[in-house]
């Protein structure tokens, strides 16, 4: 660990040299190289730690408030967190190695990129309340301000601010949930919160780190901010902040849900497993409504938070039964899941940050075609479509078919609620899969399929060598981690132990490399084995296809039946690709309206086609919310102008009322 | 595997000889779907001015995913070789990727067909596959396995009995199949230019070896759905493992017996019911999906239903 925080120190002394080394000629390539290598040394040492049995380690610094000292240490749960969070910083600043040079603002990012990396890693090892709310806090800001590192383009400030009071709401429901936690004694270190609490407090307790840890990952209704933050920061950082950071977040809830709070009761997780479900088909739902890039990916990102609660979930209810195995299968898949979306997320972003160097475009209706002025760009993207997209033999499908399993096993639940409730949280799983499929069916097929949209796309070239270097890692990354899932699952076992007492078979001696999650009979799944009769097919077939019936090939003008249109307008767009789904589940979820406006008849103006979606989230809660604050201040205006005796007598009321409840409480 | 490959296109070729025959028409022999596809494998492949590496690489990817799948599925005998590599749930997933690289591949030229049948089919895929799943969450809890080869034994077993959940499920499983081969009233694999059309308009671009390729696999799918419906809800005669030469032979006769028999019952279906309108479809799959629902929920509360 004493590795770890000595990367967050080179990076914390990174940030401050970036103030003065942004405008330098050489000052983003120098600043990005420091952040990769201190990031790979703290991935490697975490990775190994992990793959050792996870030791754990304890370093008290005598930082922060005096009595307390910051406390830190790495467990299995922390190392695994650490692998992720320094996997993806590693990659992006390998990525930003070229793509830095095309920010226009290089001061604006430079010097808080190394402070968010240093962030996520602190929240990550903070053993004591004050460490970790003091670096939650830091990670939040940092992320603000690359964020708004682009504040003069339209929204970008609007999206700032929306974040900024999201953030701040998340930490002041994560500082309540610590305040119950440590209780009166006010014992902030993380190991003296390991007490017997009354269901009340816990339950308080479990609600409240929702809200904090949720606002930060995404959970709807609490993911306003994260489709309009995450897309407005530098590609680079689009990605750390939708494929890390959320994770981030994620290790908050599992902290204290499985760690601090011991075990609560089963009804907690009906709350986990609903507000995830509802996450996961909105977020896929939102995401395939949108047609500028990064959004959609920003979206996703959403759902995909959405899959790793229902993991989540399912191991608290499974624990709080004692089926220990069953809970160790589903948060196995949601850790899983975890790792696989930081992978092929953070590849997407830097796919979008290369369409969007190379063209200055994220509009998906002005895109197109793509795939022939960048193939390497496209060839990686689409290994992260195929991934995100829950297909085998990738990375993305083996995390959602341990989810499956776990789901099957949910029967052997004794409350009658949850076996309502899991059906159809499944039902919900599999259809945002099938919807994630269509969604990046669209994402790629318009963006890089078909005829271009727009002038910009005929001058775009492929990435740099170092984003496609960092684009081609992770999806040899996807690859990997979805062809020999095994070894993944048998790094994860030191987390089930510590997290849910129970763990997984040892998958390393089963044959062929095949997974098995509860029982040979139950059901296995072979990654490797798929990989390669699929590969041997295609091969075969190319083959034998080629060998022994024809090779010639012959370029023609499109058919399309006979009407091809040379104008590529007649394409299908980002939102005539949705339509069907939008008529399907849109007219609930969105209150969609289509308008069409015919010009009457012997004028010619154009037809008008207008689309309405509406996010309920905003209309239901935030635009309420916001008018009752307006309404309250409003009201307490008036206090800002009173004289000075009323002042003191409203000094003396407090005082009074104060100590009539301490007198009363006692 | 072979076998699958070969029965594919006589499947095809028989329910379009009898959908012929039940419209009084003399129709194609049955054998036809192999001269087709033999005489579309020696053209030359005429390939659109734009179209991308991923327009030429997709027919195979596609056949790939599918053939594997197809292969996965217990025909004649259950336990047979690498049966164990992918369960139900990766069998699903499997066609899944073939259909994800098909909507692509509409997609490349850019023509507006090839999105029209792109965007119709994720939208029934979108459905089609939650009800899929549904459908096998009820079979793995009947049979306490996702594993084909498992469940197919334990259908074939005495301690089956009568369930209401899984007559639920065989209706949500042939609904999906109508659905999932582009059949009639889902859409028509007989048409051209009809704006209905869903999976001719992806590959419209389409011709020769690649042409093929991809009607293989078309066939190969709908070879697949018939045998799962067979060795899942008839599994009748369906050799063991350890049954020996004349019990295989005795499954693989029972095997294409049920593969005609399915076969007859689609071309008579087909020809009594009419296509539906595009948006009527998610109706259809939606009692699928909730039949689906229905069954699992059963199982969720009883093992017994």
């Amino acid at each position: 660990m004493l590795v770890v925080l000595c990367c967050v120190a080179a990076l914390l002394t990174a940030a401050c040299l970036g103030i003065g080394v942004a405008r330098a000629r050489l000052g983003t390539a120098l600043l990005y190289g420091a952040c990769l290598a201190a990031s790979t040394v703290a991935l490697m040492a975490a990775l190994a730690n992990l793959l050792a049995g996870a030791a754990v380690s304890d370093i008290v610094l005598p930082l922060g408030l005096p009595w307390l000292g910051a406390h830190f240490r790495d467990d299995a749960l922390a190392s695994f967190f650490l692998v992720v969070v320094n996997l993806g910083g590693a990659t992006a600043s390998l990525y930003a190695l070229g793509h830095g040079r095309h920010e226009p603002a290089p001061q604006r990012v430079l010097p808080f990129y190394p402070a968010f990396l240093a962030a996520m890693n602190l929240v990550v090892l903070a053993d004591d309340a004050f460490t970790f709310l003091l670096s939650w806090e830091f990670m939040s800001l940092t992320s603000w301000a690359l964020v708004m590192a682009h504040h003069r383009e339209a929204d970008n400030a609007r999206a700032g601010y929306v974040y900024l009071v999201m953030a701040s709401f998340g930490t002041l429901a994560l500082l309540l949930a610590f305040g119950l936690l440590a209780g009166p004694g006010g014992g902030y270190a993380f190991e003296t919160m390991h007490v017997a609490r009354s269901s009340l407090v816990s339950a308080l307790v479990l609600a409240l780190a929702l809200l904090g840890a949720g606002s930060k990952a995404g959970l709807v209704p609490l993911h306003v901010w994260l489709p309009l933050a995450h897309p407005a920061a530098p590609s680079h950082v689009s990605a750390l902040m939708s494929g890390v950071m959320t994770k981030v977040a994620v290790y908050g809830f599992i902290r204290i849900a499985f760690d601090l709070l011991g075990a609560p009761s089963w009804w907690s997780s009906m709350v986990v497993l609903s507000l995830a479900g509802v996450t996961t088909l909105m977020g896929v739902l939102y995401a395939l409504m949108q047609h500028d890039l990064k959004r959609l990916l920003a979206y996703h990102t959403v759902e995909n938070i959405g899959i790793v609660f229902i993991g989540i979930g399912l191991a608290l209810a499974f624990r709080a039964d004692g089926m220990a195995g069953a809970a160790a299968l589903a948060i196995t898949a949601a850790l899983f899941h975890v790792l696989n979306h930081s992978l092929f997320k953070s590849l997407l972003f830097f796919g979008a940050g290369a369409v969007l160097a190379g063209t200055g475009e994220r509009d998906m209706e002005r895109l197109g075609g793509l795939i022939h002025p960048m193939p390497l760009v496209s060839g990686a993207f689409l290994v992260g479509c195929v991934a995100i997209s829950a297909l085998p033999p990738l990375n993305g499908f083996v995390s959602e078919w341990l989810t499956f399993q776990a789901i099957i096993l949910s029967p052997g639940l004794a409350q009658w609620s949850l076996k309502i409730l899991i059906p159809a949280v499944g039902a919900v799983l599999a259809l945002s899969a099938a919807l994630a499929a269509a969604c990046f069916v669209k994402a790629f097929g318009i963006t890089f399929l078909g005829r271009p949209r727009s002038p910009a796309v005929t001058k775009a070239a492929d990435a740099d060598r170092f984003s496609l270097a960092a684009m081609f890692l992770l999806a040899s990354f996807c690859l990997v981690a979805g062809v020999l899932p095994g070894p993944v699952i048998d790094a994860l076992s030191p987390l089930t132990r510590s997290l849910v007492a129970g763990e997984l078979p040892t998958q390393a001696g089963t044959s062929w490399l095949a997974i098995v999650p509860v029982a040979a009979s139950r059901g296995s799944y072979d990654g490797f084995l798929v990989f390669f009769f699929m590969a041997l097919s295609a091969l075969l077939s190319a083959w034998g296809v080629h060998r022994l019936a024809g090779r010639s090939l012959r370029r023609a003008a499109p058919w399309d039946c006979g009407y091809p249109d040379p104008s590529p307008l007649t394409q299908y767009s980002a939102a005539s690709f949705a339509q069907p789904i939008r008529r399907v589940f849109g007219s609930v979820a969105f209150r969609a309206r289509e308008r069409v406006t015919m010009p009457p008849p012997g004028t010619p103006g154009a037809a008008v086609f207008h689309l309405e979606l509406r996010d309920l989230a905003w209309d239901w809660l935030y635009t309420p919310l916001s008018r009752w604050v307006g309404i309250a201040a409003d009201q307490l205006n008036q206090l800002q102008f009173l004289t000075i005796r009323r002042y003191l007598s409203l000094v003396f009321l407090a005082l009074v009322s104060l100590l009539l409840i301490v007198a009363l409480w006692t | 595997m072979l076998l699958v490959l070969l029965l594919a296109p006589g499947l095809i070729g028989l329910i379009r000889k009898e959908k012929a025959r039940l419209l009084r028409r003399r129709g194609a022999p049955i054998l036809q779907p192999y001269r087709d596809l033999l005489r579309l494998l020696r053209k030359e492949a005429v390939v659109a001015e734009n179209a991308s590496w991923l327009f030429r690489v997709a027919p195979y990817l596609i056949f790939a995913a599918t053939w594997v799948a197809a292969a996965l599925v217990p025909t004649f005998a259950t336990g047979l070789l690498f049966s164990w590599s992918a369960d139900l749930i990766a069998i699903i997933a499997l066609l899944a990727c073939a259909r994800f690289f098909l909507a692509l591949a509409g997609m490349d030229v850019g023509t507006s067909f090839g999105g029209i049948g792109s965007s119709r089919e994720v939208m029934i895929a979108s459905l089609a596959e939650p009800a899929m799943i549904m459908i096998v969450f009820t079979l793995a809890l009947v049979a306490g396995s996702t594993q084909l080869s498992t469940i197919a034994a334990f259908m074939a077993s005495p301690d089956v009995g009568v369930r209401v959940s899984l007559g639920l499920a065989l209706a949500g499983l042939v609904i999906v199949a109508i659905a999932e081969n582009a059949r009639i009233p889902v859409d028509n694999p007989a048409t051209h230019l009809e704006l209905t059309m869903v999976h001719e308009a992806m590959v419209l671009e389409y011709s020769g070896r690649h042409l093929a390729l991809i009607e293989l696999a078309a066939a190969l799918k709908l070879l697949l759905y018939v045998s799962l419906i067979a060795c899942l809800f008839l599994p009748w005669g369906i050799a063991r493992p350890q049954g020996g030469a004349a019990a295989a032979l005795f499954g693989a006769l029972a095997y294409v017996a049920k593969l005609a028999a399915g076969g007859s019952l689609l071309a008579v279906f087909e020809t009594t019911v009419a296509k539906m309108r595009v948006f009527r479809v998610p109706q259809f799959l939606g009692a699928a999906l909730m039949l689906g629902l229905l069954a699992a929920l059963l199982q969720f509360f009883s093992t017994s239903f």
